[in-house]
């Protein structure tokens, strides 16, 4: 194998450590978030963020859901495939159920 | 450079051996900057795959035959376009091209989920690199691409004959991405199962990628019949073969996902079901790469010599071990949030659609691998043939068109009878129609066609409809004219819209399908010059011979030392047609016994098919000339016993004077098959309605719609 063939995997190789371990390099230097069990070993305050970042996140996703199935609902309606009635009784469970997600997401702001 | 290739393999399995070990101690631990490293891993596969993939690419191109892949699948002679492409007609090359993709779209699948559901997400990377690691693998101990022989040899043995087509070139990549996209589903499912979070983030995370390997596989699929259907000379464009078939499953299951999931997003329903279709697609797109590198088949799509079929095994087992683990054990967390409100839904429509393609998934399943299986126990050849898979598709595809058409007439959650028959009537009204036109044509001896055709009639009256009421009604709303009120319709509701054309696209495909297999005519015939004979309407008059020798006048790269055949006249009813030219190409081959002349024309002949196509039928035609012939072969043998190998094309040039001066009789194949460009166009229109269906709203569109909704949210709940 050529001197420069070697060369290339070395750099290859140098390159793969500096991008795959740049994560563990800002830890150590104390630039990402802290962590749950290093830093906060009894402080439940920390300790539920990523919790809640994982609730806000499917929160979001429900919302969105909500959201289009309101849409749905309603074009559904307007192409006659509801009936008022029925599309009346569907909305205000719809919205019902929006409003819940709404309130439930507000205080499960993920920390900045 | 061979050496750097290999390298880049052996650091990648390094990189896959870390990530994994990364992302499981950072989910783990709770340790993110460890789930960090631990896809930061992906991105390094992507970019060390990426230069060992462009090592490969870089050798065909330059004509490295030092490179054993290299020369085994290309020569000097071979066009540059295949040549490039020739990378992944080999086992060792395709299974890099499938890391590679892998390594790619999971990349993108990672990034784009970089700030969500971290616990999903790392075990997610875990497994991704679980399969990167296995391909990797693969490589360096089983089939290395970077394996070379020294002296290199000074030319190479060309690309097979058959694969010198060029959506034959394309159709390994779009399938190789969607068997590869079909494991970030997987990935994420088997993370949302492992993390214990089976709420609707992960579904909405995966939703645009299941989608992607369904367009992918399908348009691999179609790519691939075409290429059956235009290169070779049998003239069907799907035989139930086992590597389509298992093509074809991964696309169904994924193809009842994508509509389950909609039911899953909405109502918190079927997630059994949904996890299921997503660890089962992924685990028969992980089969339909092993069936071709199993050493269980002999065909085409197979790729012969080396058997990986131990390996491919044990991680099928281990797939289908861990998914039925996974399900059972987290089936608490599973159960559905609601009920079916009524049977008169959408639900319920998706749901009967749901049952029938994995029906059709079983069946192709059982005809594909029970044959297989029983010959490995017993050692009996075993065989399921299409009559067998047509006796059980057939009515099942019939159920499905149907379903197709009846879902997007029906509401959501429930629908009245009254608005039921209201909606049904229109497309009922043009199934009926359909019918009657169908018998009034004395079409009435194909019973199943004209099913098919009345249930894609049916599709073409709900899908109008539904276009037709959802401008209406937005004109009604917004006021805008036609084109704009469509346009809005679209854009406002793209997964709904996109949908419909997808649906529209199907029918479309079917009816081909339909016409093609039942009112096809087909003929075999013998033919000498001058003679002529009768197919169904059509008279089919040999014209002339023709003969032509390569390298110089090989238009289309074919690569044949000889192409015989023939000019073809198609009339009906006095009036002229088509003129066809199908030839069958002779190809060199490396045995030395054959002569030197019989060398330059004794390897697989391919038949080049001649076809005029058209929007109502494809008038097809293939031809065996008799090569045999005594006249032909007394120049060969005399050509062998007299002629230096590199005198040997003088004699060809002789064959191919006698084959036009005394031409022997022809068999020709002859097809006239109607509406199969409907099979083409149906697959376009499918493309195309997934598109819109995938195509991201713009953010600043989606703010400004999430905020119209919570207001009207809460100034209904305030009204009531």
């Amino acid at each position: 194998m050529s001197a420069l063939i070697a060369i290339l995997i070395l750099l290859l190789l140098g390159l793969i450590v500096l991008v795959v371990g740049a994560p563990l390099r800002a830890a150590r230097r104390g630039d990402l978030e802290p962590q749950p069990q290093e830093t906060l070993a009894g402080h439940p305050v920390q300790a539920t963020a990523a919790e809640l970042e994982v609730e806000h996140d499917d929160m979001e996703a429900a919302r969105e859901a909500k959201y289009r199935e309101i849409r749905d609902a309603e074009l559904d309606f307007r192409t006659g495939k509801l009936s008022r009635e029925d599309y009346e009784a569907i909305d205000a469970q719809l919205r019902a159920e929006a409003l819940e997600i709404l309130n439930r997401l507000e205080p499960v702001e993920p920390p900045e | 450079m061979a050496g750097l290739g290999f390298a880049c393999l052996l650091l990648g399995l390094a990189i896959c051996a870390y990530g994994i070990g990364a992302s499981v101690y950072g989910v783990r631990s709770g340790r993110v900057e460890f789930s960090e490293s631990g896809r930061r891993s992906v991105y390094a596969l992507a970019g060390i795959l990426t230069v060992a993939f462009a090592v490969l690419e870089l050798a065909f191109l330059r004509n490295d035959f030092a490179f054993n892949t290299v020369a085994s699948t290309s020569s000097r002679t071979t066009p540059g376009f295949y040549r490039a492409a020739a990378v992944w007609s080999s086992q060792e090359g395709s299974l890099l091209l499938w890391a590679w993709l892998l390594s790619m779209w999971s990349s993108l699948a990672l990034f784009l989920t970089r700030r969500r559901m971290r616990d999903i997400a790392s075990y997610a990377t875990a497994i991704l690199l679980g399969f990167g690691g296995f391909f990797v693998a693969l490589m360096v101990f089983y089939a290395n691409p970077f394996a070379t022989t020294r002296p290199a040899p000074a030319e190479g043995q060309g690309l097979d004959p058959l694969l010198r087509f060029p959506t034959m070139m394309i159709h390994p990549p779009m399938l190789y991405s969607g068997y590869t996209l079909c494991t970030i589903p997987l990935a994420f499912g088997m993370g949302a199962l492992l993390a214990r979070r089976v709420d609707a983030d992960w579904i909405k995370a995966i939703r645009r990628f299941a989608f992607a390997a369904w367009l992918f596989l399908g348009v691999g699929i179609l790519l691939g019949a075409r290429w059956s259907y235009s290169e070779l000379g049998w003239g069907g464009y799907w035989g139930w073969d086992a590597v389509e078939n298992a093509s074809l499953m991964p696309w169904l299951t994924g193809t009842a996902f994508l509509h389950s999931l909609m039911i899953q997003e909405k109502r918190g329903m079927l997630k059994v079901w949904n996890v299921s279709l997503v660890l089962a697609t992924g685990t028969l797109a992980i089969m339909g790469t092993f069936l071709v590198r199993s050493g269980v088949l002999n065909s085409i799509h197979a790729f012969g010599g080396a058997t990986l079929g131990v390996p491919f095994v044990c991680l099928i087992g281990v797939l289908i071990a861990g998914s039925i683990y996974l399900v059972v054990s987290r089936r608490d967390m599973l159960r559905s949030e609601h009920r079916l409100d009524s049977l008169i839904s959408r639900e319920s429509a998706f749901l009967a659609n749901n049952v029938v393609l994995v029906g059709l998934c079983f069946v192709i399943f059982w005809g594909t691998y029970f044959p297989l299986i029983s010959e490995a126990l017993t050692g009996q050849e075993a065989s399921v043939g299409p009559p067998w898979f047509d006796r059980y598709t057939v009515p099942l595809a019939l159920v499905l068109v149907l379903l197709s058409g009846i879902g997007p007439v029906i509401a959501w959650r429930r629908a009245t009878l009254a608005n039921a028959r209201r909606s049904f009537l229109a497309p009922l009204a043009t199934a009926l129609l359909t019918l009657v036109v169908l018998l009034t044509a004395g079409v009435a001896s194909k019973p199943l066609a004209i099913a098919m055709f009345c249930c894609a009639a049916f599709v073409f009256g709900s899908i109008g409809q539904e276009f037709f009421r959802g401008v209406r009604a937005r004109r009604a709303m917004a006021g805008e004219s036609v084109p704009r009120a469509f346009t809005g319709l679209v854009r406002r509701n793209r997964r709904r819209y996109g949908g419909y054309v997808v649906h529209l696209g199907i029918a479309v495909l079917f009816i081909g399908v339909a016409a093609s297999s039942s009112f096809q005519h087909a003929s075999e015939l013998g033919l000498s010059p001058g003679q002529s004979t009768r197919v169904g309407a059509y008279t089919v008059r040999y014209v002339r011979p023709t003969a032509t020798i390569t390298p110089r006048y090989d238009a289309a790269h074919t690569g044949s030392t000889l192409s015989l055949g023939a000019v073809i006249d198609v009339s009906k009813g006095g009036r002229h047609v088509a003129t066809l030219n199908p030839s069958e190409g002779y190809y060199a081959s490396q045995e030395a016994s054959q002569g030197t002349v019989g060398s330059l024309i004794g390897g697989q002949p391919v038949s080049h098919v001649s076809m005029n196509a058209g929007i109502t039928r494809d008038v097809w035609s293939a031809i065996e000339p008799d090569i045999e012939a005594p006249a032909l072969q007394r120049i060969v043998r005399a050509g062998n016993s007299a002629l230096s190998p590199e005198e040997a094309l003088v004699a060809i040039g002789y064959l191919a004077r006698e084959y036009l001066k005394h031409p022997p009789q022809a068999q020709f194949h002859f097809i006239v098959s109607p509406l199969v460009m409907w099979i083409w166009i149906g697959g376009l229109i499918v493309f195309g309605g997934g598109l819109i269906a995938i195509w991201p709203t713009p953010s600043v569109v989606r703010r400004r719609v999430a905020a119209r909704s919570r207001a009207r949210a809460v100034r209904g709940l305030a009204r009531a």
